[in-house]
């Protein structure tokens, strides 16, 4: 019992396990950003009265939400990195990061436009039909009516979408980001195969400490914001 | 055009948005063109490098075995995941506290737990200490799938149960049924009817899943298509034929599930929503029923 401990605690100081959960979070804080600004634009021109951007939109949204994740990682490093040579940062770990964080983003920034566009889709015909017929324009009908109920009927699936881009973000292991938990729980897992259960229990731990705050930080926002219909 | 933010468009709107029609497409097909000017100049538009990736040898060697492959997950991990989703989901919603509690922990656990992470696990357990199993990779890929889908299915069935009318379960109740027999004969069919067009969005997501197994080394569609390109040089089209035949595929699946949950919900007293295709398909909120 006493070799197992010590043979846990030297594998706890040879690898960084937080330091790997601190990569997933900042691969998932760059990624939610750049696709929470794709996403809205995609929404807008999703939900526009004009045909051209309505289609561009859709075909976005169609291609990138039905390719799986692991095809976009891949194709970021075995095409635009090898083949098309775009390089994201000088240091070569920081470039597969940054590689890693575009294919991240491309992928989810559909699903938020997904997320934002249910939200317009919750208000109901009748309020839009009320802001014209008490003579407000477009623009202050958007403004005032339509849009603040919208962005309360999208933080449910918003958090949703956060919550699969964190647990995603450990597909960054097939586009080389070596210091991510998935990468480093196998290593770790293959430098001491006793500690195997341990291991595993540790990373799975970490992921639902992570996502269940968020899960529960959703739901509470949501009762709370949501107008009740 | 229905949209609850546009009225309908008077002449001068109408003279705008043909206007931001005109720029937008545009703009769109302008970014097409540098997309495939800047795909020239680095060689990627040769025909060699395409017809490589396209030609009999191609799909008769690589791709169709390999999307046989990645069916066969798919199609294992579906059968595994729909059992384990009842059978938690009813666990979930037993009158006993302790298999209440057991499920939830469960299903919970198997929710937040990444699927990448769970198959890697799985695989390094197989290849360490049941060497026995004889298609590790597979066999890492369709229980991780199993334990990630199941448990979003068990949700679905719990919600699809709670979202059916008070007075369907009464009404069991009131003819004498006790809850086990309520729950299976009255609520669950319904559930399960209600809750098909979300199965179908879920399968979606498993299928796209299925491709983690690259990871693991299991031979399905896209780790053939990065074989083939390491023989030819073109990961670039092979990946762009991966990825359409699994665009293809999902966008059938998806379209499926948009008409089931129309055609459906004269069917049940449940909701017939289909899912988002990530995540936690029960977070997308209800649209109202006069659209």
């Amino acid at each position: 019992m006493d070799d197992y401990l010590a043979g846990f605690t030297e594998l706890f100081s040879r690898y960084d396990v937080v330091g790997a959960f601190w990569v997933n979070i900042q691969l998932t804080f760059w990624a939610g950003l750049i696709a929470l600004a794709v996403g809205t634009l995609l929404a807008l021109m999703r939900i526009s009265p004009v045909a051209s951007l309505r289609l561009t939109g859709t075909s976005y949204v169609t291609i990138f939400r039905n390719t799986p994740l692991t095809i976009i990682i891949t194709f970021m490093v075995l095409v635009v990195w090898t083949q098309l040579t775009v390089t994201l940062a000088p240091d070569f770990n920081a470039n597969f990061f940054w590689l890693a964080v575009v294919g991240l983003a491309v992928y989810h920034a559909a699903f938020v436009c997904e997320a934002i566009r249910s939200g317009v889709n919750t208000v109901p015909v009748g309020q839009a039909e009320a802001a014209r017929a008490i003579g407000l324009p477009f623009l202050a009908a958007a403004r005032l009516v339509i849009l603040p109920q919208a962005f309360r009927g999208s933080v449910a699936p918003l958090g949703n979408t956060l919550i699969a881009l964190l647990k995603n973000s450990t597909v960054a292991a097939a586009g080389s980001v070596a210091t991510e938990t998935a990468s480093t729980m196998k290593v770790m897992i293959e430098f001491s195969p006793n500690h195997l259960y341990a291991i595993f229990f540790i990373f799975a731990m970490g992921y639902v400490i992570l996502v269940i705050p968020i899960g529960l930080a959703t739901t509470w926002l949501s009762d709370r914001l949501a107008v009740k219909r | 055009m229905t949209s609850v933010l546009f009225d309908a468009p008077g002449p001068r709107a109408r003279r705008n948005i043909l206007v931001g029609n005109v720029l937008g497409a545009v703009a769109a097909l302008a970014l097409i063109a540098w997309i495939l000017s800047v795909l020239h100049t680095k060689g990627q538009l040769d025909s060699r490098l395409w017809i490589a990736a396209l030609d009999a040898r191609a799909w008769q060697h690589y791709y169709l075995p390999g999307l046989i492959n990645t069916l066969r997950a798919a199609a294992f991990a579906t059968v595994g995941a729909v059992a384990f989703g009842i059978l938690f989901g009813m666990g979930r919603l037993s009158h006993n506290v302790v298999v209440r509690a057991l499920s939830g922990v469960v299903v919970e656990f198997f929710r937040a737990v990444p699927v990448l992470l769970m198959m890697i696990f799985l695989w390094l357990l197989f290849s360490r200490q049941m060497p026995w199993i004889e298609d590790r990779p597979f066999t890492a890929v369709v229980i991780a799938l199993v334990l990630y889908n199941g448990s979003v299915i068990a949700e679905l069935v719990r919600s699809g149960v709670r979202n059916l009318p008070r007075g369907q379960g009464e009404a069991g109740l009131a003819i004498g049924l006790d809850r086990g027999q309520v729950l299976r004969s009255v609520q669950l069919p319904q559930a399960l009817v209600a809750m098909l067009p979300a199965l179908v969005s879920q399968l979606v997501v498993v299928l796209k899943d299925s491709a983690l197994g690259q990871i693991i080394t299991y031979p399905e569609l896209l780790r053939a298509a990065q074989v083939l390109a390491s023989g030819e040089q073109n990961p670039m089209q092979t990946l762009t034929v991966a990825a359409v035949v699994f665009i293809l595929l999902n966008y059938g699946l998806s379209v499926l599930a948009q008409w089931l949950s129309r055609s459906l919900s004269s069917r049940t007293s449940g909701r017939t929503a289909a899912g988002a295709g990530i995540g936690n398909p029960l977070a997308a909120p209800v649209a109202p029923a006069a659209r």
